[in-house]
C-alpha cells in the first residue's frame, strides 16, 4: 500500500490512501445492506399510500414506545454493565474468568426462550419485563466495550488524584469517567439500536398490547403484505436511527482524545472497590438466574429428573423429530458464526483503521462512514431479508439461496460491534508515538504494524470473540432469509419449541444448554489466546 | 505477541476450513430440485435418500418462514423464483398465491387418492399435502367437577371465566384460524359481539402458540394456570400419560381446517423433476410420515395414523373453513377490527 502509486503531495497523499481503503467497507455495506434495503423500500413507495400511513396517529405511538423502551433498557444495561466492566478490566479476583464467560451467555439465547423465561416471572408481560429482557441481553455489550478501554487506561492519573486527597468517588467521576466516555458512548449507541430493533422479546412479552416499529414492520411485511405501510414505517425507523447515531456520534467526538494507554495489570481490589466487585457479582448472578432456570427446565419431567432431552438431542429426537442431530446443528452454528466473524473482522478492522486515519484529517467522510457502519443495527431484519429476495438474484449463482448469505447478513450486525470495540482503543493511541516512528523512517503501514497494532491486538481478539458469540446467537436477520437446510442451534430450538409434548420441550431446553456450552467454550478459548504473558511488547 | 497473532490467524485459516463454504456442493449435472418450505417442514431423512436412489433427484429444502411469509416471498419473487416446488402455502393464503400466478398447472396422478377432496381450483395448480385442524384444547383433569365446555358458546360462559388463552391472529397462524372459526360460527356481523363477550369473560391473548401452549396452558409440560387453549387437533397425541390416557383433548365442534398445499412454481428451472417431487410429497411414504414429523394429518386416503393419534387425536369428522377468496379479501379488515376490539 505504502509503496504503490506515484508520490502525491504530502498533504493529499494520506487522505487519498485512506479513502481508497474505505472502499472495502463501503462496497460491503453498499451491496449487502444499502442496495437490498433501498430496493424493498422503493418497491413499497412505488405502491403509494405512504403518506396516509405516516399520518396515522398510532404510527407516532409506535415511535414513542420504541424509543422509550430502548432508552430505558439502555440506561439499565449501562448501570448494571459498568461494575462488571470494572471487575473484568481492573480486578484480580478469583473467578473473574468465569464471570467473563458467564456475561456472554445471555447473548446467544434465542429471544423466544428468554421471552418465555421472563414471562414465567411476569405472566402478563408488559413494559417492565420488556425493558429487563432487553437489558439482560445487552449487559455484555457494555461490559465488553467499556472493559476493553478500561483495561488500558493509565492508573497513574487516578492514583495521583487520590494522593492529592480526592475521594474514591471524586477520582472516578473526574478522572476515570471522562477517559471512559468514548467507550460508554459507543456501548450506549449499540445497546440502544439493539433494543430499538428487538423483535422476539417485544413479541413474546408485549403480547397483543405493546408494539414497536420493528414488530409492526414485520406484521405489515410478512403477514399483511402491505409493503407500502412497511416502507413508511421503515423510513420512520431510518430517521429515528440516524438521529440517534448523529447525536451519539457528536457526544462521543467531543470526548475522544489520545490517552496515555498502557497495559494495566489488574490489581486486588481495595476498600470500597470491593463494593463494586460485589455489585458486579450480583449483576452476574441476576443474569444467570434465567440461565439456571433453563437448565432446570431441560432436566425436569413429570416423574422427576431425567436426561431424556439430552439423550434425544444426541440423536435426532425420539421419533426422528429432527432432520439433524443436535451436535450437527451445533457444528452448523459454529461454521456459520466463523464465516460471519471472519468477514466482520476483515471489514471491521479496515473500517476502524480508516476511521482513525481519516479522523486525524477531520473529515466529514469519516463521520459518514462511522454512521453508515452502525446503520445495519438499527434497520429491521425483515426489511433486509425481503430486500435480499428482490436483489440478490442479480449476483452470480443466484445468491438469494446461497449458504453464504446467512453469515454475510450476520456480519452486518457483527461489524459495527467490532468497530465499536476496537475504535476507542485505536483512537486513544498517542499520536506522538506514531510521529516518533515516522520520524525514524517508518512507512505509514509500518507505523500501524509497530505502534497501533500491538496496542490494539488484544482488544481485536476480544472483539473477534464477542463477534463470534453474537453471530452464534443471531436469529433476527437469519430467520427472515431463505435458508438451505443446514439448521443451526437457534433454528432447532425454535423448531422444537413449536411442538407439543414434554420431550420436545425438554429437547428444546437441552438444545439451549448445548448452545450455552458452545458459547462458553468459545469465550474460554479466546480468553486463552488473550491471556497476558511476559514480553508481549 | 506476534507469534500469538500468527497463531490466531492460522487458527482462523483452519476455521475457515470448517466454514459453510466447505459444506458439500453438488457436482455439475446433478439433478437438484429446490423445495421452498415453511419452517416446520420435516421429513425422515431416509425418505429423501430413498427418493434420490429411485429417481436420481436430490431435494434441497429451503426454509422460508411461516405460511404467510412463504406465500409473500413467492409472490415477491414470482418473476425469478427461488425454487422449483413450494410446500407450505395454506388455505388461508392460497388464493393470494393463485391470483398472483405463482404456481404452474400440473395434474398429478397421486392427487386423485384423497388430495382432490381439498382441491381449490379447477386447473389444479395446488395439491393438498396435509391437513391441520386448529381446535380448542382442554386440560381434562380441570373439568372433573364443573363439566367440560363443548363449543364456542361455552367459552363465553361465566362458568369458564379466566380459563381461556388464545393467540393473536395478527402474529399467529392458529390465532388467525380460531378467529376465522368464530367468524364462520357467528357470521360476519355476530363475531365481534362474541369476542366482546369473550373479553368480558377474561380471555387472555398472547402473541404465539409457544407462549399459549407451553406456558399458559395447564395441560402441557408447562403446567400453566389456564385449562383451555387454542391449539391443534393433533396436540393431544403428544400428551399421553404413562397410564395410556391422554391428559388433554380437542373440542371437535371448534375445529377450523387449514390445508397445506404444494405445487410446481411457474418458471421452475427444472419443471419435470419438480413434478416428480410433488408426486413424492403426495405418495404413500411421505403421507405416512407427516403425522410424526409435522403433527398434521395426511391428505391421502387410507394412510394409517400412528397409534397415539388413533387413540387421542383422530381427524375431526367435520371442520369449518371459509372460502379462500373471502379470507383473502377480508382478513386484514377482520384482524384490524379484532385489534380495535380486544386490545383497546
Amino acid at each position: 500500500m505504502a509503496h504503490a502509486g506515484p508520490k502525491l503531495s504530502p498533504r493529499l497523499g494520506p487522505r487519498l490512501g485512506w479513502s481508497l481503503a474505505a472502499l472495502l467497507p463501503l462496497a460491503f455495506l453498499g451491496v449487502f445492506f444499502a442496495w437490498p434495503v433501498l430496493a424493498i423500500v422503493a418497491l413499497g413507495l412505488g405502491e403509494g399510500g405512504v403518506l396516509p400511513a405516516l399520518a396515522r396517529a398510532d404510527t407516532w405511538d409506535l415511535v414513542a414506545f420504541t424509543l422509550g423502551q430502548a432508552a430505558a433498557a439502555t440506561v439499565l444495561a449501562l448501570v448494571t454493565g459498568m461494575p462488571v466492566a470494572f471487575l473484568l478490566a481492573r480486578c484480580r479476583v478469583r473467578g473473574t474468568g468465569v464471570v467473563r464467560a458467564a456475561v456472554m451467555v445471555p447473548f446467544v439465547l434465542p429471544t423466544v426462550v428468554v421471552g418465555l423465561a421472563f414471562r414465567a416471572l411476569w405472566p402478563d408481560g408488559g413494559v417492565l419485563p420488556i425493558v429487563l429482557a432487553n437489558a439482560f441481553f445487552n449487559v455484555a455489550v457494555v461490559a465488553r466495550t467499556v472493559g476493553g478501554l478500561w483495561a488500558r487506561v493509565d492508573r497513574r492519573a487516578e492514583d495521583a488524584a487520590r494522593a492529592l486527597g480526592a475521594s474514591r468517588f471524586r477520582a472516578f467521576t473526574s478522572v476515570v469517567l471522562p477517559s471512559l466516555a468514548p467507550a460508554i458512548g459507543s456501548a450506549a449507541s449499540v445497546v440502544f439500536l439493539f433494543c430499538a430493533t428487538s423483535f422476539g422479546v417485544v413479541l413474546v412479552l408485549g403480547g397483543a398490547r405493546h408494539r414497536t416499529l420493528e414488530t409492526e414492520i414485520y406484521l405489515r411485511t410478512v403477514q399483511l403484505f402491505d409493503l407500502s405501510g412497511a416502507a413508511a414505517l421503515s423510513l420512520v425507523q431510518f430517521a429515528a436511527v440516524i438521529a440517534v447515531l448523529v447525536i451519539g456520534g457528536a457526544a462521543r467526538r467531543k470526548r475522544e482524545k489520545a490517552l496515555p494507554l498502557r497495559i494495566e495489570p489488574p490489581r486486588r481490589p481495595t476498600g470500597g472497590e470491593w463494593g463494586v466487585v460485589v455489585a458486579a457479582w450480583l449483576v452476574v448472578l441476576a443474569l444467570l438466574t434465567p440461565v439456571v432456570g433453563l437448565i432446570v427446565r431441560s432436566l425436569a419431567t413429570d416423574d422427576g429428573w431425567s436426561f431424556a432431552g439430552y439423550a434425544a438431542l444426541a440423536g435426532t429426537g425420539e421419533r426422528g423429530t429432527l432432520a439433524v442431530s443436535g451436535l450437527d446443528a451445533a457444528l452448523n452454528s459454529v461454521r456459520t458464526a466463523t464465516d460471519a466473524t471472519v468477514v466482520a473482522l476483515l471489514v471491521g478492522v479496515v473500517s476502524a483503521v480508516v476511521l482513525v486515519g481519516l479522523r486525524r484529517h477531520r473529515s466529514w467522510f469519516a463521520e459518514t462512514l462511522d454512521t453508515a457502519l452502525m446503520l445495519p443495527l438499527g434497520v429491521s431484519a425483515v426489511t433486509l431479508g425481503f430486500g435480499y429476495l428482490i436483489t440478490m438474484d442479480a449476483l452470480p449463482g443466484d445468491f438469494r439461496t446461497s449458504p453464504l448469505l446467512v453469515p454475510l447478513a450476520q456480519a452486518l450486525v457483527v461489524t459495527p460491534l467490532i468497530v465499536r470495540i476496537v475504535l476507542p482503543v485505536l483512537r486513544a493511541v498517542d499520536e506522538r508515538l506514531r510521529q516518533a516512528a515516522a520520524t525514524l523512517g517508518a512507512s505509514p503501514w509500518r507505523v500501524w504494524w509497530e505502534v497501533d497494532f500491538p496496542l490494539a491486538a488484544r482488544s481485536l481478539l476480544a472483539a473477534a470473540g464477542f463477534g463470534f458469540v453474537v453471530a452464534l446467537g443471531e436469529f433476527g436477520a437469519t430467520s427472515f432469509l431463505a435458508r438451505p437446510d443446514a439448521p443451526t442451534l437457534p433454528v432447532v430450538i425454535a423448531r422444537l419449541m413449536s411442538r407439543p409434548g414434554e420431550l420436545n420441550s425438554q429437547m428444546a431446553y437441552a438444545a439451549c444448554a448445548l448452545l450455552m456450552v458452545v458459547t462458553t467454550a468459545a469465550v474460554l478459548v479466546i480468553e486463552r489466546l488473550r491471556a497476558p504473558s511476559g514480553g508481549e511488547f | 505477541m506476534f507469534r500469538r497473532v500468527l497463531t490466531t490467524v492460522t487458527a482462523f485459516a483452519l476455521l475457515t476450513g470448517c466454514s459453510v463454504t466447505a459444506t458439500e456442493t453438488q457436482p455439475p449435472g446433478a439433478r437438484v430440485v429446490t423445495l421452498v418450505t415453511h419452517d416446520s417442514f420435516a421429513l425422515t431423512p431416509e425418505l429423501l435418500d430413498k427418493f434420490k436412489g429411485a429417481t436420481g433427484i436430490t431435494i434441497k429444502p429451503l426454509a422460508s418462514g411461516d405460511a404467510g411469509e412463504v406465500t409473500n416471498k413467492l409472490v415477491l419473487t414470482k418473476d425469478a423464483p427461488i425454487g422449483d416446488v413450494a410446500f407450505g402455502v395454506d388455505s388461508t393464503f392460497a388464493s393470494r398465491a393463485l391470483k398472483e400466478g405463482v404456481f404452474a398447472e400440473y395434474a398429478s396422478p397421486e392427487a386423485q387418492k384423497g388430495a382432490q377432496r381439498y382441491q381449490l381450483d379447477p386447473p389444479n395448480r395446488l395439491h393438498a399435502v396435509d391437513v391441520g385442524d386448529v381446535c380448542v384444547n382442554i386440560d381434562v383433569a380441570a373439568f372433573k367437577d364443573i363439566g367440560e365446555p363443548k363449543g364456542y358458546a361455552d367459552l363465553a360462559d361465566p362458568k369458564y371465566k379466566d380459563m381461556l388463552v388464545v393467540e393473536d391472529p395478527a402474529t399467529s397462524s392458529p390465532g388467525l384460524a380460531f378467529l376465522l372459526g368464530t367468524v364462520d360460527e357467528f357470521g360476519a356481523d355476530g363475531w365481534t359481539d362474541y369476542w366482546t363477550r369473550l373479553k368480558a369473560n377474561g380471555v387472555k391473548v398472547v402473541s404465539g402458540w409457544e407462549e399459549a401452549y407451553t406456558q399458559d396452558f395447564s395441560g402441557s409440560a408447562g403446567k400453566g394456570p389456564r385449562p383451555i387453549v387454542v391449539s391443534y387437533a393433533s396436540s393431544p397425541s403428544a400428551e399421553i400419560g404413562d397410564d395410556g390416557a391422554a391428559r388433554t383433548k380437542a373440542l371437535l365442534d371448534t375445529c377450523y381446517r387449514q390445508v397445506e398445499y404444494a405445487g410446481v412454481l411457474n418458471g421452475a428451472r427444472n419443471p419435470e423433476d419438480a413434478k416428480k417431487v410433488v408426486d413424492f410429497l403426495l405418495g404413500e411414504q411421505v403421507q405416512a410420515d407427516v403425522p410424526g414429523q409435522m403433527y398434521v394429518y395426511p391428505s391421502r386416503e387410507g394412510v394409517a395414523l400412528p397409534e397415539a393419534w388413533t387413540k387421542a387425536a383422530p381427524l375431526p369428522a367435520t371442520a369449518r373453513s371459509l372460502p379462500a377468496a373471502d379470507v383473502d379479501a377480508k382478513r386484514e379488515q377482520w384482524v384490524q377490527q379484532w385489534r380495535m376490539l380486544v386490545q383497546s
